[in-house]
């Protein structure tokens, strides 16, 4: 489908051979008259580990949220697991989505994990993995519990199933919660700012995880500001300015020759 | 004794019909239309506004009228409508204006979050709902429902006033027969405080379960 004059934002799909799970194209997202994502394309193949950096408000939350739906485009395609997300005007001529039941199928594929955890506090770590699992996937609950104690015992938590959120440090919780997106055996993993609410000495527990996923073949879509972490897992880096892609690449182009201007003197100051 | 049974069984059913209406009410006040807000603003408002005691009589007489008229008009019998069933339906109705703000303001200390990650994984608006909101919401909504349970049971005494046959209405009957009217009220008014030392047994159990996920506040200290 690469035709040799696919505009270059995607040409390192050509390399790949993989199938397309995340596929976003001239995407816009407008809050009012905020115009916040301005024509974004993004495209994430089965095994890549995609990683936006950039500016804080640039709107790499925006871009992650619209992806499963938690925001609704303006406008643009998005395709995950190869379904395009249906989207339709509502009375007001805001975009909403056309069928709830397709959004929801969509989303149990996508296992998000946030800046803030948010782990659900009246439920163990156990319960929380198994939530989704048992209620929306319909596994039996057996079933689902042995899977959520591998899970767990891989996140370094086994000990800790029966305990709730509120009582964990935050790079336990943010390891529950990459659990809990696991247990659903998503086709791509989404990670929002995963480390940006820890304690720095916390943020390395959690990128451990993260960086065994990536180096296991997952499939993930990861914005961070761990520039160091992106460079060594990330095989495609996205640099979002102002709502636009202003720079892609591998990773070493990215941080080790960068072209825009701006993305130089992002990388100066956060690095 | 009987008096007793039909002040308990009235609140608890009201409590329940509060609560089925709390929340509807609350979720129609944060997630309906402007239609929807506008209607349940005029209910809370209004319910809360009124005294308990004319909104009783206002509600059991013009109700029944209201449906025996119905009844009759779409060429049915007039019916007795039972005491309890009325009862509940209109302390149930006092009892959803006031369930909607305080299920309304539990929803919102949730941490919205937690809502947000049920919906991304894909959780349909019914199980969000009975998975995620209620539960969450409940350490929340504990205290000022259970305030509005120990007020259910006590308003039931208002129902005296239109014939139903619960525990005021019982002691004054007895009471005047015997002409014993001290020991009388004395001995209700203790039934009434056992009703809140029992309730409030029950409700610590409730709210401890509820506050499970959350460290007390002794050990944050
Ligand atoms: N729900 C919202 N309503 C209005 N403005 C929003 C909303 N969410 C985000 N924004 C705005 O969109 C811009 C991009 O936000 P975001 O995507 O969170 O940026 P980033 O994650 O890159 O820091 C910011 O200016 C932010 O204030
Ligand atoms: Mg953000």
């Amino acid at each position: 489908m690469m035709a040799p004059g696919a505009a270059p934002a995607l040409k390192h799909l050509a390399q790949n051979g993989a199938a397309e799970a995340i596929h976003v194209e001239n995407l816009h997202k407008k809050f009012g008259e905020l115009h916040v994502l301005k024509g974004v394309s993004l495209s994430a193949r089965d095994g890549e580990v995609i990683a936006i950096i950039g500016g804080s408000g640039s709107g790499k939350s925006t871009l992650l949220r619209c992806i499963n739906c938690l925001e609704n485009p303006t406008s643009g395609i998005i395709r995950v697991n190869g379904e395009e997300i249906k989207l339709k005007a509502d009375s007001h001529g805001h975009t909403v989505p056309a069928d709830r039941k397709q959004i929801e199928r969509i989303r149990s594929k996508l296992g998000m994990v946030f800046q803030n955890f948010n782990l659900w506090s009246h439920m163990t770590l156990i319960e929380n993995v198994i939530e989704v699992p048992v209620h929306v996937l319909g596994v039996k609950r057996e079933v689902a519990i042995a899977e959520a104690e591998k899970l767990l015992t891989r996140v370094g938590l086994a000990e800790k199933r029966d305990v709730y959120p509120a009582y964990l440090s935050g790079g336990q919780q943010q390891r529950a919660a990459i659990a809990r997106a696991l247990a659903i055996n998503p086709r791509v993993m989404l990670f929002d700012e995963p480390t940006s609410a820890l304690d720095p000495e916390l943020v390395g527990e959690v990128l451990k995880v993260i960086g065994d996923l990536a180096r296991e073949g997952r499939t993930m879509v990861l914005v961070t500001h761990e520039m160091k972490f992106a460079r060594e897992v990330a095989t495609h880096v996205v640099y979002l300015y102002n709502g636009l892609v202003e720079e892609e690449g591998p990773p070493e182009q990215i941080f080790g020759a960068p072209k825009s201007e701006r993305l130089k003197q992002f990388i100066r100051n956060i690095g | 004794m009987v008096g007793l049974l039909h002040t308990i069984e009235i609140a608890i059913g009201a409590t329940c019909l509060g609560l089925l209406i709390g929340i509807g009410g609350a979720y129609g006040k944060l997630y309906g239309g402007p239609v929807v807000r506008d209607l349940l603003a005029v209910y809370t408002t209004v319910v809360r506004a009124v005294p308990e005691l004319v909104l009783i009589l206002l509600l059991y007489y013009a109700g029944t009228d209201l449906i025996n008229q119905v009844l009759a008009a779409l060429g049915y019998q007039r019916i007795d409508i039972s005491g309890l069933a009325a009862g509940i339906a209109v302390l149930g109705f006092v009892q959803g204006a006031y369930s909607t703000e305080v299920i309304r303001g539990a929803i919102l200390a949730i941490p919205q979050g937690q809502i947000e990650a049920a919906r991304a994984y894909g959780m349909s608006p019914g199980l969000l709902l009975r998975r995620i909101t209620l539960p969450a919401m409940l350490p929340f909504a504990i205290p000022g429902l259970a305030n509005l349970w120990l007020i259910a049971t006590k308003d039931t005494a208002l129902l005296a006033v239109v014939g139903f046959y619960e525990l005021t209405l019982a002691t004054r009957q007895a009471a005047g027969v015997t002409k014993a009217y001290l020991t009388f009220y004395l001995a209700a008014g203790a039934i009434y405080l056992l009703v809140t030392l029992i309730s409030n047994l029950i409700i610590g159990r409730i709210e401890a379960r509820a506050r499970r996920g959350m460290p007390s506040l002794k050990e944050a200290r």
